[in-house]
Order: structure tokens, then sequence, then C-alpha cells
């Protein structure tokens, strides 16, 4: 593969993106509130959000596609606004992969090299040379004189990409670049992504709406709702120290239950938990957080079970056995296990089950004025 | 009655589908309806009969026509029929028809491309309102567009006395015939295109883009092969209502022999004079350059289908 690298003339370079308080309307709808974000050099981040988070609208305004209202995007420090989308010399792999469809796949990977002004232009059998080292690179030398009409999803988006890398842009954007490929096509581009990118090292921006994606492919996340940034940070960051409810939700699945904060304590339903975090206020509504999968799940009671539940249901297929549990004061409650601990409990619809929890996070419930996620 | 299969159980819709099929619109290039179910026979007998009654309608209204218009062109024999298109005032119509047909339609394949672009892949106020105006022509009569320009660069209009200043003749003169001809076609390139454009979307535009393609790169290599199958199918419309056109330009022509007649004003001329088989003959010009148009258009239609 870096003999591939080396002769598609991709260089391990990548420039240094910084945003400072970029807003975009479109007519009364804010895309995106005062963003500020920085890329180190050679960096793979991924933009996850809802749909209307703003990701999108981000990513098409670094490619130049799309005009900020206010704000500057600096690339290696210097005033990217002032060149044109043709000039930034940004690679996009678009969503639907926009490939030419009149065009063969050579053609397509070749096209940004055919289109340079007469000066700048390698010489036809050069170009030929570097479009063959980067369908090398994306494994597809042998649909070389094909349409991209008779390719699948997953072959489309590695041409798509081959297309992007073959102009060596300083920066690769890329939109949604799974979204519309099937579960296990999805998982092995995503891996084959990681991989090239450890290869090339090019400063690299994603847009996703999977979370489990950004995690697995991003070097740092930046979580977005509503046009802003909710939090950024390395998966593991994200993942375990979210800083709001909205990030919590977004990141995986959760139990959410609604109690109260009085004096450093929580109160959710007849359970008592102590809070050590003092940043909380005295006295609030709370929003309680329980992943599934840090919940250990008793059929007698020990020391640290505090939530006393009847189990209401049981799913058994898949890596994890879910169980649905109906807490005392009547809130549904889910829990992951292993298969292995599944059968040691021996549990059955009804059976009464004391739970712990490893992991916990509180919340105090704002009001929506305030401005965080309702 | 009361021995007829209750409605619901007759393949709902199956026999006005075949109708619709019959025609030549677009409807006809959509995916197949399902296959009915097996109808009971008394449905499938009144099938049978509409089906009959569809084709008799088009053989009487089609077919019948255009056998007569060959039959009484060759009536006379092939001798008189060579004789009757290449006699000179004959083989001036035809030039005219020509030169009328090569100036319109790069024109309005110019001007048809630069609204499909600017109406499919850009968003400005105003913008239906120009769909709607492009449209104007097919909604006005033929003698009215002719009048239009009779009032406009006729002796008694306001530029009348300027034109006849400057000797420059636009009415009952070919500068007339083609202004005339241009509007009556004028929507015929950029109603197929705009479609076309608009369903393709900005993206391999924007993709273009990125690569570092200029704006004409991107029009010459990427927007316009890609519309190629429209613009030619938009192209043989044009063409073909261009050669044929009669109301508007009759009021613009003078009728001139020789110098302003195209074709079907010709055939018109000979009818009138009771040359029947003359009339004929350059009328089945006519009527051949509608069937080579036919031929064309189902062939591209085809591949617009597939882009």
């Amino acid at each position: 593969m870096s003999d591939a690298k080396a002769a598609a003339g991709i260089r391990g370079s990548g420039l240094r993106i910084e945003l400072r308080d970029l807003s975009k309307a479109f007519g009364p709808f804010r895309a995106l509130d005062r963003v500020s974000l920085s890329v180190a050099p050679g960096e793979l981040v991924a933009l996850l959000g809802p749909s209307g988070s703003g990701k999108t609208t981000l990513l098409r305004i670094l490619a130049g596609l799309e005009r900020p209202d206010a704000g500057t995007i600096l690339f290696d420090g210097r005033d990217a606004m002032a060149r044109s989308a043709r000039e930034r010399r940004v690679g996009f792999v678009f969503q639907h992969y926009a490939l030419f469809r009149h065009m063969t796949v050579r053609e397509n990977v070749g096209f940004g090299l055919r289109v340079r002004p007469r000066g700048a232009r390698p010489a036809d059998s050069e170009i030929r040379a570097r479009v063959d080292a980067l369908l090398q690179l994306v494994q597809l030398e042998w649909l070389a004189d094909r349409y991209p009409s008779q390719l699948s999803g997953g072959q489309r988006q590695r041409v798509a990409l081959a297309r992007a890398l073959a102009v060596e842009p300083k920066v690769l954007l890329l939109d949604e670049p799974f979204g519309s490929l099937d579960a296990r096509v999805r998982q092995e581009l995503r891996r084959w992504l990681r991989r090239l990118h450890d290869e090339i090292h090019i400063t690299s921006v994603f847009v996703t709406h999977d979370q489990e994606e950004a995690l697995e492919v991003a070097d740092r996340v930046v979580v977005m709702n509503d046009g802003r940034i909710e939090q950024i940070g390395t998966p593991e960051e994200v993942y375990d120290h979210p800083i709001n409810p909205f990030v919590y939700n977004f990141l995986g699945n959760v139990n959410l239950f609604r109690g109260r904060i009085e004096g450093g304590k929580a109160y959710i339903g007849d359970v008592v938990v102590d809070l050590p975090d003092l940043a909380l206020p005295e006295s609030a509504n709370a929003l309680v957080y329980l992943r599934p999968h840090e919940l250990d799940v008793e059929r007698q009671p020990t020391a640290g079970a505090r939530f006393h539940a009847r189990v209401q249901q049981i799913h058994r297929a898949g890596p994890m056995v879910r169980v649905h549990l109906l807490t005392d004061w009547g809130d549904l409650m889910q829990v992951a296990m292993t298969q292995e601990r599944f059968q040691a409990l021996q549990l059955e619809t009804g059976a009464e089950v004391f739970v712990s929890a490893r992991g916990m996070k509180v919340f105090p419930d704002e009001p929506p004025a305030s401005g965080a996620s309702s | 009655m009361r021995d007829l299969p209750p409605p619901a159980r007759r393949a709902p819709g199956a026999a006005p589908r075949r109708w619709l099929a019959l025609r030549r619109t677009r409807a006809a290039h959509q995916p197949p309806a399902p296959k009915p179910p097996p109808a009971p026979r008394n449905a499938s007998r009144g099938r049978g009969l509409l089906i009959a009654g569809a084709c008799a309608y088009l053989i009487l209204l089609l077919v019948v026509p255009l056998v007569v218009v060959f039959s009484e062109a060759l009536r006379d024999g092939l001798r008189t029929y060579l004789a009757a298109i290449t006699e000179p005032d004959a083989r001036a119509a035809i030039r005219l028809t020509l030169l009328t047909a090569a100036i319109v339609v790069p024109l309005n394949v110019a001007f048809g491309l630069a609204a499909a672009w600017a109406i499919g892949k850009h968003e400005f106020p105003g913008k239906r309102l120009l769909i709607t105006l492009i449209d104007l022509p097919l909604s006005v009569s033929p003698v009215v567009a002719g009048m239009i320009f009779l009032l406009l660069f006729g002796a008694r209009s306001v530029l009348g006395p300027w034109l006849t200043a400057h000797h420059l003749h636009i009415v009952f003169a070919v500068p007339g015939i083609v202004l005339a001809t241009l509007f009556v076609t004028l929507p015929l390139v950029a109603r197929e295109l705009i479609p076309l454009l608009e369903a393709q979307g900005r993206e391999e535009e924007e993709a273009a883009l990125t690569l570092g393609a200029s704006g004409w790169q991107t029009f010459w290599r990427v927007t316009l092969p890609n519309a190629r199958w429209g613009l030619l199918y938009g192209v043989i419309l044009c063409n073909a209502r261009a050669m044929g056109e009669f109301g508007a330009v009759s009021v613009v022509s003078g009728h001139v022999r020789g110098v302003t007649n195209t074709m079907p004003l010709h055939v018109e001329i000979l009818y009138n004079e009771y040359h029947f088989s003359a009339a004929f003959a350059v009328a089945s010009l006519l009527a051949l350059l509608a069937l080579v148009t036919l031929a064309a258009k189902h062939l591209l239609r085809r591949k617009v289908i597939r882009g």
C-alpha cells in the first residue's frame, strides 16, 4: 500500500485548520451559531450530531461550497475565505459520491488532473500512472473501465475517495461517507478508512450521525447540536465524561430517570444516592443517566444494590442479552449483560432482582430557555 | 346485470392504463403496471372491445391520412412526383425552410441551454415567473404570434417608417419568417432541459469545482455531457416545429412565390390552385420529416430515461 501511496503522489502532509466564530443562517434557520474549532495537522476529526445540527453546513463552508455569514477560516494561519472552492485544494467526498456518471472510473479519478491549466497539467502518461496508483490504493484497479452505474455502493465510495485524493488535497472532507451503505460494508470501509488515514496522514474531517462510527474512526469527536458545538474530545472523553445531557443521550444507549437533587443527594423514585459531584446545585430537578451495560443485576440484595425491580422482558439474540426491568416506582430500566452472566443468574420474566450501578451521571434539569438541551 | 362480477374484482385500473400506454406520453415510459390477475370473461371481452376501438381511432386519425398523403403524392407517377419537388418554386421553398431551421435551431439551443442552466441549477427570485414566461409561446395561437411581429415591424407600426428609411425589410421577408419561427419554437429546447438539469442536482458540478475545474470546464465536461441526450431530443423537436410551422409564418410571409414561401406555405398555395399531386408531393416531404422525427424521438427517449 505504501508503494501505491508514493506513486500516487500523496505525501504525509496536512495543514492546520482554524475556525473562529463561524455563523450561517438559511433564512430564519440558524445552521451555525458562532462555531469555533481547530484541527491539528494530520488529525482525523468527526463532526457528530443529529440531522439539522449544522455539521454538513460546517463541512461545506470548509470546502468553500458555502459562504459563512460571519467568522473566519484559517488554513495554516492564512485566510482561506479569500480562496474559492476551486483554489482551496480540498478533497471533498460527497454523501452520494457525486461521481461523473458519463465517465469511467479511470476518467473520474483523473478528472482533477486533466482540468489543470496547461502549465500545471501532468503529461498523459503521468496522469495514467497516477490514476493507476490511486486505484491500487483503493483496491479497484480491476474496475478502471467501468461506469459508476456498474459499481456497488462501497466501490463508488472508494472511487470518490480516490478522485478526491488525486488532486493532492491538503484537507480531506467527507460528508456522511458511509451513510448510504449497508451495515456490513460500512463496518469494513470504516476500518479501511482509518487504516488509509494512518498511512497518508492528511488532515481529515468527516460528518456522521452515527455515534459508533465517530467513536471508532476518529481521533477526536466534535458533538454538534442546533448549530453549536456541545463538546469536543477524544472518543473516550466524550463517551466517559459527557459534559451535558445532550452528549450523554446522543452517545450510546441510556436509561433516563427524572428525580430531585437535594443537599448533595439525588432522589430517584424511592432510592437515594449520594452525589460526589460538588458542582451540582443545592436543590434542583435532576436528570439521572445510567448506561445499560454499567448496571449489575443480582438475585439477592447486596451492599451496593440500590434498585429493586422485576424482569419484564428478555431479548436473548445478539452478543449481549438485553433485559427490560420494571422498577418499584414504575419506570422501565434497560440492562445489558453477557450470555454467561445471564445463564448464571437464570433470569425469567417476573423474577425479582436487585440492581447496582457502576456508573451514573446526574445533571440538573434546567429549563429549556437556558439553552441546554431539553 | 346481476350476473356481472362485482366491480372490485375487475382488476382495478387495468383497462384505463392500457389506454394511457397507447398514447405517446411520458406515462408510456414509466415502469409497467403490475400484471392484473386474470379477469373474468366478461371483462376480457370488454377490454378487447376497448382496444379495438382505440386501434380503429388511431388508424382513422393517424395512419389513413399518412397513407393518403403518400398515395396522392404518387398518383400521377414517380416522374410527376419528382418534377413537383424539383421545380424552382418548390426548391426555393425547401431552401427557405432549411435556412430558417438552420438559423432558429442553434439560437434556441443556446437560449435553451442558458435558460435551463440558470433555472435548473440555481435559485433566484422570479424563477417561477421566468418558467411561465418561457412557456408563453406554447399557449399563444401561432396566428397571434405572427400578428405581434406584424404590429411591431409592419409598415404602419411605430418602427415602420424608420425601418423603411433604412431599407430594412423584416415583415414579408426572410427576417420576419425567422423571427416568427424563433418565437414559436423558443420553449422547446429549454422545456426538455429544465426538468433534466433540475433532477440531476448540483452535486456533480460541486465535485468538479472542488477538483479544481473552472466554470467553463465544469459546463463543458460535466453539465453538457450529462444533458446531451435531452438536448438532442429538444433539438429534434425544435427542428420539426421550425420546419413545419404554418400559422405564424403565414401571417408575416406575404406569400411571395420563390422568395418568402416556406414548404408548408407552398403546399397551401399549390392546393388552392388545384395542383393536388404537387401539393401532396411537397406535403409528403414534410410527412417524411415527421416520421424521421418520431423514430429519432423514440430512440432518444430511451437514452434520456437511462441517462
